[in-house]
């Protein structure tokens, strides 16, 4: 992307929630937390200040699988950024004497969603439709976070920060070849570990309702769907896009504009490597939810029916503006070609992608959604009242 | 790139940054009007006509508009603040003379009393919604206890009742006496023609009845007060706090965003490494907001209710500090290099490009290169900003605070502070 000024990377290791021990809820946010308290020869300020410098806007964040760090800067700072990021992942001090403050921001964390409700709607019902592990929500618990000790730290660093599984991706302005060697002098050496296979259970329940005293209720909908890897991800993708991208999709028209029933109300495809999801939110008044609740789900029902042309060629219109789009931002191309890699092994050009969208057609998306309708919904909802789901859904 | 600027007869400017080069292209019309602008018989109005644009025209339904505006696969939105109303599309070169069509049909709305009806709705769920949502409220609160009578005191979304009150017809009053051509920008980015944006312009627009627009820009005062509402719902609590600072127009603005950026960026600050990094605190941020004729610095915590006295009184401690001695050199580079790189991020997309090209002329009627605004941070001084300082001392301010406290005490139990100087309230809602 010789074009921008700019250099992007995301550095990912298999770090994540699902990796946190029982009991210990929250470990690998901890983690992350204390990696970013210096590495290598700079201390905590140091580690911050240098970053500033050198223009880099960074990032950190806690998946179910992945730890992800990242940052976008101007391209002459990328070797300088990575050699940093590079002795974090290797050689953070995790400083036993800021243990216990960075505990306390990861349990500021879980408390700031205590009061961001949509967000506590949408972590539980994540946990209803992927259960136990990947059904987390990364910031774990208070009693989790608070019962970690350095030697669980310790541990937890030396099982999760290696090569295998990682991925660091780059986009950007660049010398590939230079990039290569610098990389290779910074990560060819990192030893592998061994990576457990995970235990998974299915949530107990599929329907939840959790009291709160407040003016709205937030309505959350689940239902399972295929990963990003499958072959059909993308007549499944256009089809909910059809539901919920753009101001004249079927959830934006029914729901809102036909009936001014709430601000804010989308759907969205959710892949882990080996399944995948549709996750549905609504935000309304109390008096107003069970309404919004019905019309939601007669149009995840009416989906199922299938799709029209016109409807297809709008989505079409802007999946593509999205893709080139995506040409003019190094951190969404250097996400993007991350995410290629752990879903699919490779990663795709933007004219590969290009061309699967002009080949979406009407007949084959309509034979998906005939295949897969949507049903078996998980619902959670949040707020004065419990809802009731209409007769005939489950 | 290029800067392009042309008027049409009926006084709509067109101006343009043209990056030939770049992949898409983004429109939007600036319209020079804001709650600033309403009273409290029409409080809200401006953002609600910002909705109702997108509810059709004369030759458009809804529908219409939301399907074209997704047949170009635009990216498409608008925003209302205090002085700005912004209507704005990116899309790929190619769809560029329906997106101008589109966007200029929807600047002349049709305000049908069943589409105004219905949308009411969706605004009374929106207010609904940011009355739920942290910090419940707390910067509106702020701003009107600062700005009282003055016009920036006024909320951008209005009230529950003030937008349950409205009629349509106040709505056209409204749009008759703001949505003048005098005082509407068109202003594009990227990839787009200028020669065929003003004369699609000129047809589109060369119709709109021209007449003149004021707005009254008075210099606010300094405040101070204390406010407490008692907020049960609330898991933290949020306090928000507002000092003055350099408006849009004055050449000190520079200096005020390094003074924030080094006081309270959300990484490397001094309020980041004292009660954020330390876990004391959820967040503590301070950001500056320039208006026309007047300037804020607006800063934030949200903590532990149990842990808000003493945060407060270690926020007030760097606030006095900076005050008393300014900041150091090696403080001042470091945010300027944060400032140089977020800019130069952030103007690689054209839509970024048209929000600081468009805002910069709506408010100064002038057109900066990312190098000149860039060079205008780079020449601020320690001096200047110790200059700042002295101009809008931070410990003269504004407190609002929302959530389970319910007693000015409570916050104020650590400062040690002399309470009779504050006109402190307690609120309850």
């Amino acid at each position: 992307m010789d074009w921008l000024e700019s250099a992007a990377f995301s550095l990912l290791v298999v770090a994540g929630c699902s990796r946190d021990p029982a009991g210990r809820l929250g470990l690998a946010n901890l983690t992350c937390e204390m990696a970013q308290r210096g590495c290598g020869s700079r201390d905590s300020r140091q580690f911050v200040s240098d970053l500033e410098l050198l223009g880099a806007d960074t990032s950190a964040s806690v998946s179910t699988v992945h730890c992800s760090y990242g940052g976008a800067m101007p391209a002459e700072s990328l070797l300088e950024t990575l050699a940093i990021y590079a002795d974090l992942v290797r050689r953070p001090h995790l400083p036993p004497d800021q243990l216990d403050d960075a505990r306390q921001v990861c349990i500021q964390e879980i408390r700031a969603i205590e009061d961001e409700l949509a967000q506590k709607a949408f972590l539980e019902l994540r946990r209803l439709q992927y259960g136990d592990p990947f059904g987390r929500s990364s910031p774990g618990t208070i009693e989790g976070v608070e019962s970690v000790s350095e030697a669980d730290l310790a541990r937890f660093f030396a099982d999760t920060y290696r090569p295998n599984g990682a991925i660091l991706s780059v986009a950007g302005k660049f010398d590939w070849r230079r990039l290569l060697d610098h990389a290779g002098r910074l990560l060819a050496d990192w030893i592998a570990g061994d990576a457990p296979p995970w235990q998974d259970t299915p949530a107990a329940e599929r329907v939840v309702h959790l009291p709160q005293e407040s003016s709205q209720t937030h309505i959350g909908i689940g239902y399972a769907s295929i990963p990003y890897s499958h072959p059909d991800y993308y007549e499944a993708r256009a089809a909910i896009g059809v539901l919920s991208d753009g101001m004249s999709s079927r959830l934006f028209t029914e729901v809102r504009e036909n009936r001014g029933l709430c601000y804010a109300v989308q759907a969205s495809c959710h892949s882990l490597r080996d399944r995948g999801s549709v996750l549905c939110y609504a935000g309304t008044t109390t008096e107003r939810a069970q309404e919004t609740l019905e019309v939601v789900l007669a149009e995840l029902i009416r989906l199922g029916r299938g799709i029209a042309q016109d409807e297809l060629d709008r989505l079409k219109a802007k999946l593509k503006s999205s893709l080139i789009m995506q040409q003019e931002s190094s951190p969404s191309r250097s996400y993007s070609i991350a995410a290629d890699w752990y879903h699919l092994g490779r990663v795709q050009t933007v004219d590969e992608v290009r061309a699967i969208i002009d080949g979406l057609s009407c007949d084959r998306i309509n034979a998906y959604l005939e295949s897969h309708p949507p049903r078996d919904f998980r619902l959670v909802t949040l707020g004065e009242k419990p809802l009731e789901l209409p007769v005939g859904i489950s | 790139m290029e800067f392009r600027k042309e008027t049409l007869d009926n006084g709509l400017e067109v101006i343009a940054e043209c990056a030939p080069n770049a992949y898409s292209a983004a429109l939007g019309f600036f319209v020079k009007t804001g709650s600033r602008d309403e009273s409290d018989a029409n409080h809200g109005v401006s953002h609600f006509l910002e909705h109702m644009a997108f509810k059709g025209t004369a030759t458009r339904s809804t529908a219409d508009v939301n399907r074209e505006l997704d047949e170009i696969g635009s990216h498409s939105n608008a925003f209302t603040s205090e002085e700005q109303t912004v209507y704005f599309a990116a899309f790929l070169p190619e769809y560029h003379d329906r997106a101008l069509e589109l966007l200029s049909d929807i600047l002349r709305p049709a305000l049908r009393q069943a589409d105004f009806d219905t949308e009411k709705l969706v605004i009374l769920e929106e207010i609904a919604k940011y009355e739920d949502t942290p910090p419940f409220g707390a910067h509106e609160k702020c701003m009107a206890a600062h700005f009282g009578t003055h016009p920036l005191g006024r909320s951008v979304q209005g009230t529950a009742e003030s937008v349950g009150r409205l009629t349509r017809g106040q709505m056209m009053d409204y749009f008759r006496q703001r949505y003048s051509p005098r005082n509407i920008v068109l202003v594009a980015a990227g990839n787009v023609d200028f020669a065929r944006l003003v004369s699609g312009a000129q047809q589109y627009c060369g119709g709109w009845e021209p007449f003149d627009v004021r707005r009254e820009t008075p210099r606010a005062g300094a405040h101070r007060s204390l406010e407490v509402f008692h907020q049960p719902v609330a898991v933290q609590q949020y306090v928000i706090q507002i000092t003055n600072g350099p408006a849009l127009e004055d050449e000190d603005r520079y200096a005020g965003r390094l003074l924030a950026t080094v006081l309270g960026d959300d990484s490397g600050s001094r309020m980041f490494w004292e009660l954020v990094d330390s876990g004391l605190a959820e967040s503590a941020s301070m950001g500056a907001c320039e208006y026309q004729g007047a300037g804020i610095l607006m800063t934030h915590l949200a903590c532990a209710p149990e842990d808000t006295a003493d945060n407060f009184a270690r926020l007030q401690e760097i606030l006095a500090e900076a005050e008393a001695d300014g900041l150091t050199e090696a403080e001042l580079t470091q945010a300027k290099s944060k400032i140089r790189s977020y800019i130069v991020l952030q103007s690689e997309r054209p839509v970024n490009r048209l929000f600081a090209v468009g805002g910069n002329w709506i408010a100064r009627r002038q057109y900066r290169t990312v190098r000149e605004t860039i060079a205008s941070y780079e020449r601020v001084t320690c001096d200047d900003v110790a200059a700042v300082l002295r101009k809008y001392p931070v410990t003269v301010n504004t407190t609002v605070a929302v959530g389970p406290l319910r007693d000015a005490d409570q916050i104020l139990a650590a400062t040690g502070g002399n309470e009779s100087e504050s006109g402190i309230l307690n609120r309850q809602y």
